[in-house]
């Protein structure tokens, strides 16, 4: 599965990358971090499309984004 | 398996930034230090800072950096870059640092054509004071310094640096472009990258002039002051390309011989 | 000097002084030009090419001290030359160079102020000099030649010590000192020294990558830095104080001058002599570090100072707070391009004031009414109400 992980420390809740995914991946979590920002969550993890809008607005490169590829040759033994 | 397809561009330190949240100084952070990675000069580049919000960028920039005087960046790089033209120089300006007070080395060094590359972030306000009226301020916006908003018949009207830099004999390229959406983004990456390869490959003057957020002192929330920038000030400063001669570069000076740049920097420097 | 191999040939303070930084290693100039100083940036326009170094005119003294901030960062010898007023225009550059603690050479080839002023020669420009001249709490050395041979010589020091304390070096000669030609011996004073520089920016290949800044916002880090500075200039002060001595042996009164004034105080002294007064003249070479130790120490033999300057008292001050008020410190000078003569300080060593006749005293009075026009009697203040927005009173 597509996935994005959000460094919720690094994270100012500027909510940018709400604003810019296309499928509604990430909300608020409402709970502060340490530097008393209130970061973003990544929900809906089947919908992510890995187009990394939300990595490419980010101002604190808080976002990390992987794509799903299938395996060479032994399909079968990809992960679900 | 997956594949990562975003990450922390390698000379992007690993630490939080001291900008507000939604500032896009850190987005134009983020594709200065992706160029560097991909033109391949991290180890040959020295970032001159300017005095403004991006003043502390030796901390988030993974290369050589030194600090000048408010406006004086270019001069600062000028001088580097003479004395050891092997040295990739780009400076980081806000409009403040660049159109008002460092005007005047901003234009000579553009119209020497030294070979440094401008990163020029233009957010209609002066960041780090506290949101005084900059040279960039749009007519109406009120600023603390402008509380009943800037009137040209008072303070003038917004200076427009990408185009006063594409009348300049000495500037190869001149871009303006913006970070409010993905496609911008994706846009201000190419220019930036263009204006690197000004200095890889041309030796020339590049500059980009990127228009920025800055939610703090628009009181704007992030996502409103992104709209601000596409909105009101896209209208007064055109983003585009207004200049760029780097398929037909004019004739520059000869470039100065291996020998003589090894005689000024590393023989002089270590030899006296 | 001039004992050392080299023919002896004839030149321009400005000329020796740039072709000493030449051979002293300086590979990058940038300067404004502005009289008295223009033979500097003239000469090396021509001379700096030749051996691989840059020269370029900046567009103004604000872009030359910055432009050799740039420079010296990456570790090449570099300097800028002007003249007063473009000095005091370089302030802030120079105050970050030292709050940065990088190398340079500023040479200031004084010319009269106030203001524009003039192009005639002066050392107005000494507490601007010996007290930093910019913003925030430090020093520049400051050498103070008093010939065309140490206009060629000091760049070699200069380069030196800016080098060994990592902080700008100030030239402070004045337009004499540059327009006039003498004999001089163009031939290094010596081994070329220079320090280990662990902070030039030059790319960070194989090393993590370096920051030059003077600007510290962490905790105490500025005030950590000041000390460290303060430090800095007391090893200063300690270890660089120069200064030349002739006929204090014997000498009852000593003339204390430098540059210019101590050429003229010399031919006072040689006069002095001949009428049976024993004088002797001490000469700072390094105006910071000011050479306290050693007038300490003369002033163990001597009772009488006079201090000669082309200015209305400035070094002076260092003299009586270095000598106390045990002391007798006299003074003269001339301000805005006068220059005393060794006739006027003759008459001071006489312990009389200058009697320069009617004539003079007339002028300066005609001066002092035509220029201060705030004299009692002249102008009354008056009281207006609230000033209006043209900036004059309502009334
Ligand atoms: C000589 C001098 N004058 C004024 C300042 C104060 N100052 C620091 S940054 C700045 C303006 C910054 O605005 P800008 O260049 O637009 O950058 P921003 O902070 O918006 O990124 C000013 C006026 C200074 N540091 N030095
Ligand atoms: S864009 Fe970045 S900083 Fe802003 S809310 Fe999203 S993850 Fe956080
Ligand atoms: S004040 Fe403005 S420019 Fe400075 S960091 Fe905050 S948002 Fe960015």
């Amino acid at each position: 599965m597509n996935t994005i992980i959000i460094d919720t420390e690094r994270c100012k809740g500027c909510y940018l990358c709400i604003e810019a995914c296309p499928k509604n991946c990430i909300e608020q979590n409402g709970r502060p971090n340490a530097s008393g920002n209130y970061p973003v969550q990544f929900v809906l993890a089947s919908e992510c499309i890995a187009c990394a809008l939300c990595a490419l607005v980010c101002p604190d490169v808080a976002i990390t984004v992987f794509r799903h590829v299938k395996e060479a040759k032994t399909a079968d033994t990809a992960m679900a | 398996m997956s594949k990562v397809i975003f990450e922390r561009p390698r000379y992007l330190c690993d630490k939080v930034t001291h900008y507000c949240a939604g500032c896009t100084h850190g987005t134009a952070h983020r594709l200065v230090a992706e160029a560097i990675e991909h033109f391949g000069v991290g180890e040959k580049a020295v970032a001159v800072a300017p005095a403004g919000c991006s003043v502390m960028l030796y901390k988030y920039f993974d290369v050589d950096s030194v600090e000048a005087p408010h406006g004086r960046a270019l001069a600062v790089g000028t001088g580097i870059k003479r004395a050891r033209p092997d040295l990739f120089v780009f400076t980081y300006q806000g409009d403040g640092d660049l159109a008002s007070i460092g005007l005047c080395e901003t234009m000579h060094a553009a119209n020497r054509g030294e070979g440094i590359t401008v990163i020029y972030v233009n957010n209609a306000v002066y960041g780090m004071t506290g949101g005084q009226m900059a040279p960039t301020t749009l007519l109406g916006q009120r600023t603390t310094t402008t509380p009943a908003g800037r009137k040209h018949d008072n303070e003038g009207h917004p200076l427009k640096m990408a185009e006063m830099m594409a009348t300049l004999e000495g500037v190869l390229y001149s871009e303006r472009v913006a970070l409010y959406d993905p496609k911008q983004i994706r846009r201000a990456r190419k220019a930036i990258f263009h204006a690197f390869e000004v200095q890889t490959k041309h030796n020339g003057f590049g500059f980009v002039e990127v228009l920025s957020a800055c939610p703090t002192n628009l009181h704007l929330s992030p996502v409103q002051s992104q709209k601000w920038v596409e909105n009101e000030m896209c209208a007064a400063f055109p983003l585009g390309l207004y200049k760029d001669v780097t398929a037909k570069p004019p004739e520059l000076p000869a470039a100065t011989p291996e020998a003589e740049v090894n005689g000024v920097s590393q023989g002089t420097c270590h030899a006296v | 000097m001039g004992e050392r191999g080299g023919k002896r040939v004839l030149e321009k303070g400005n000329v020796a002084m740039a072709e000493g930084a030449v051979q002293a290693g300086c590979r990058c100039y940038f300067g404004y030009p502005i009289t008295p100083q223009n033979e500097v940036p003239e000469y090396l326009s021509k001379r700096l090419p030749e051996v691989g170094g840059v020269f370029l005119q900046a567009e103004s003294e604000i872009a030359s001290i910055n432009m050799v901030l740039g420079a010296v960062s990456t570790g090449v010898r570099a300097m800028t030359s002007s003249s007063s007023p473009g000095i005091s225009l370089m302030q802030e550059g120079i105050s970050f160079l030292a709050g940065s603690q990088l190398p340079a050479l500023i040479v200031n080839v004084q010319r009269c102020g106030p203001g524009l002023g003039g192009i005639k020669t002066t050392q107005g420009d000494y507490y601007q000099a010996t007290r930093g001249g910019g913003h925030g709490d430090y020093r520049t050395l400051v050498l103070a030649p008093w010939s065309v041979q140490e206009m060629f010589d000091f760049p070699f020091l200069a380069f030196e010590l800016a080098e060994k304390y990592r902080n700008p070096v100030l030239m402070l000669p004045d337009a004499v000192l540059g327009q006039m030609k003498d004999a001089v011996v163009m031939t290094p004073p010596g081994p070329i020294i220079t320090y280990e520089k662990d902070y030039v920016l030059d790319g960070a290949k194989g090393r993590p990558a370096r920051n030059i800044r003077s600007m510290y916002l962490e905790d105490d880090d500025q005030e950590l830095l000041n000390y460290a500075l303060r430090t800095k200039y007391e090893i200063m002060e300690a270890n660089e104080q120069r200064h030349e001595e002739t006929e204090t042996d014997d000498a009852e009164v000593v003339i204390v001058a430098y540059g210019t004034a101590a050429r003229l105080a010399l031919s006072a002294m040689q006069q002095a002599r001949e009428e049976g007064l024993r004088v002797g003249l001490f000469r700072p070479v390094t105006l910071w570090p000011f050479p306290a130790k050693a007038l300490r120490a003369l002033a163990r033999r001597v009772k009488r100072f006079l201090v000669v300057e082309m200015n209305l008292g400035q070094m002076v001050d260092d003299v009586r707070a270095v000598l106390g008020p045990e002391v007798e410190v006299d003074f003269f000078g001339r301000p805005g391009g006068g220059m005393p003569t060794p006739r006027e300080i003759l008459a001071h060593l006489h312990g009389r004031g200058v009697d320069k006749g009617n004539e003079w005293a007339d002028k300066v009075d005609a001066a002092v009414d035509h220029y201060v026009w705030w004299r009692e009697g002249v102008l009354q203040p008056r009281e207006v109400s609230p000033v209006g927005h043209k900036g004059v009173a309502d009334e």
